[in-house]
């Protein structure tokens, strides 16, 4: 068989194009776990939290999340009657070692709220990453391929509820991945394992038998900044409106 | 057969071209990891990464298969919710190896006033108590049985 050389000249980047994908192979999957049978998200119940800091210390425990920096982290605000838009809000070192003890007011009221990635479906920290070391599974979970992270901070900045750090010593973006290799493995995730009163649910929106449904239609659930359309997918039950 | 005059010029540009793009091809070959675009515009084989992380916190129904008598006592009480883990620590080695890594000694004075601590910032129906007023110096587990923690249960010690 002979080759003009204009038919070479078009044969070659054809066959490189196609060698592309003979190297890639067929991707290997997880035996019992289907990507596409799940859409994460988590249940924090406002009126359950008590404040123990044990889903903080958790976290840093199963995710080896460096001292003073958090995946998740508890708030405690007093939002008086007389101001129902700016409530005071602390949180001592994330609320790890718990709160310091709080008098009764009169006029106002306290409450505990704990923070986590919100695994947004449309989040703005995966659009802004200039490389694709951020992105969302298709389980719905947020995460980032450190490998492959800059390090750059855009998607630190991008993220409207404080969820994302510069990891101290990597030096690359790090955040809550929902205990992705707990999940996928049938377990909770660290902070539901570990909270006493059950005021966090990871729950499965495409498990048709999670009690997410159900708490849905007879719950006042809200979700952080839903003016931001971020497809937000932390739950929360019971959320004050003072709350940012 | 010459459809235009003085073609060969445009022909080198047409050789230069190619080969630009196939080298570009090569490059981009070894440049841009296997999995790339396999979900997404991201490396498909992440996830699999960081779902292969090692756990620490072996998960309640792993402490239930040796504890089994601690898990009915655990079940029948107040406590019934709280995880084993939720005290004793994370314990995904002693799950994995149970003769040689030893959960720690816990201490009730901490532990237990984490949680029930008065204070007026914790829901009103949580169960909760000014320590020091409580028990007078005593430790807790004096009285209460951290596994099911109600006196007249039959939790008393």
């Amino acid at each position: 068989m002979t080759l003009s050389r204009r038919q070479f000249l078009v044969l070659v980047p054809a066959a490189a194009a196609a060698w592309q994908y003979v190297l890639a192979g067929t991707p290997q999957d997880a035996p019992n776990y289907q990507l596409t049978d799940h859409w994460w998200g988590m249940l924090l119940d406002i009126t359950k939290c008590i404040g123990c800091g044990n889903c903080v210390r958790a976290c840093q425990a199963e995710n080896d999340v460096p001292d003073e920096y958090f995946r998740t982290w508890v708030e405690r605000y007093l939002r008086t009657d007389w101001d129902l838009t700016t409530p005071e809000v602390i949180s001592p070192d994330g609320g790890k070692e718990g709160f310091p003890t709080a008098e009764e007011v009169k006029n106002g009221m306290y409450f505990f709220v704990p923070k986590m990635c919100n695994h947004c479906a449309d989040s703005p920290c995966t659009q802004v990453c200039p490389v694709g070391a951020t992105f969302i599974t298709p389980d719905g979970v947020v995460l980032i391929d450190q490998t492959y992270c800059l390090g750059c901070a855009y998607c630190v900045q991008a993220c409207p509820y404080g969820c994302r750090y510069i990891h101290p010593t990597k030096h690359v973006a790090d955040k809550c991945t929902l205990c992705y290799h707990r999940i996928t493995k049938g377990l909770t995730t660290a902070c539901c394992e570990n909270c006493p009163t059950g005021a966090r649910q990871l729950v499965d929106l495409k498990n048709p038998n999670d009690p997410i449904h159900a708490f849905l239609k007879t719950h006042d659930v809200h979700v952080l900044k839903p003016e931001m359309a971020t497809g937000a997918k932390a739950f929360y039950n019971g959320l004050d409106g003072s709350v940012r | 057969m010459k459809t235009f005059r003085d073609s060969e010029h445009l022909l080198r540009f047409a050789l230069l071209f190619a080969i630009v793009f196939v080298l570009f091809l090569v490059v981009r070959h070894f440049v841009v990891p296997r999995s790339f675009g396999e979900y997404g515009h991201y490396r498909g084989a992440a996830i699999a990464e960081i779902a292969a992380r090692p756990i620490h916190f072996a998960g309640q129904s792993a402490c239930e298969t040796c504890h089994t008598d601690i898990a009915a006592t655990k079940k029948a009480g107040m406590h019934a919710g709280v995880h084993c883990e939720a005290c004793h620590g994370p314990l995904a080695s002693h799950a994995a190896n149970p003769a040689s890594v030893q959960p720690p000694k816990l201490d009730t004075a901490v532990l237990c006033v984490r949680c029930h601590a008065a204070s007026a910032a914790k829901p009103k129906n949580f169960p909760q108590v000014a320590a020091a007023q409580h028990s007078g110096g005593l430790a807790c587990e004096t009285c209460h049985h951290p596994h099911s923690p109600a006196i007249q249960g039959g939790g008393a010690k």
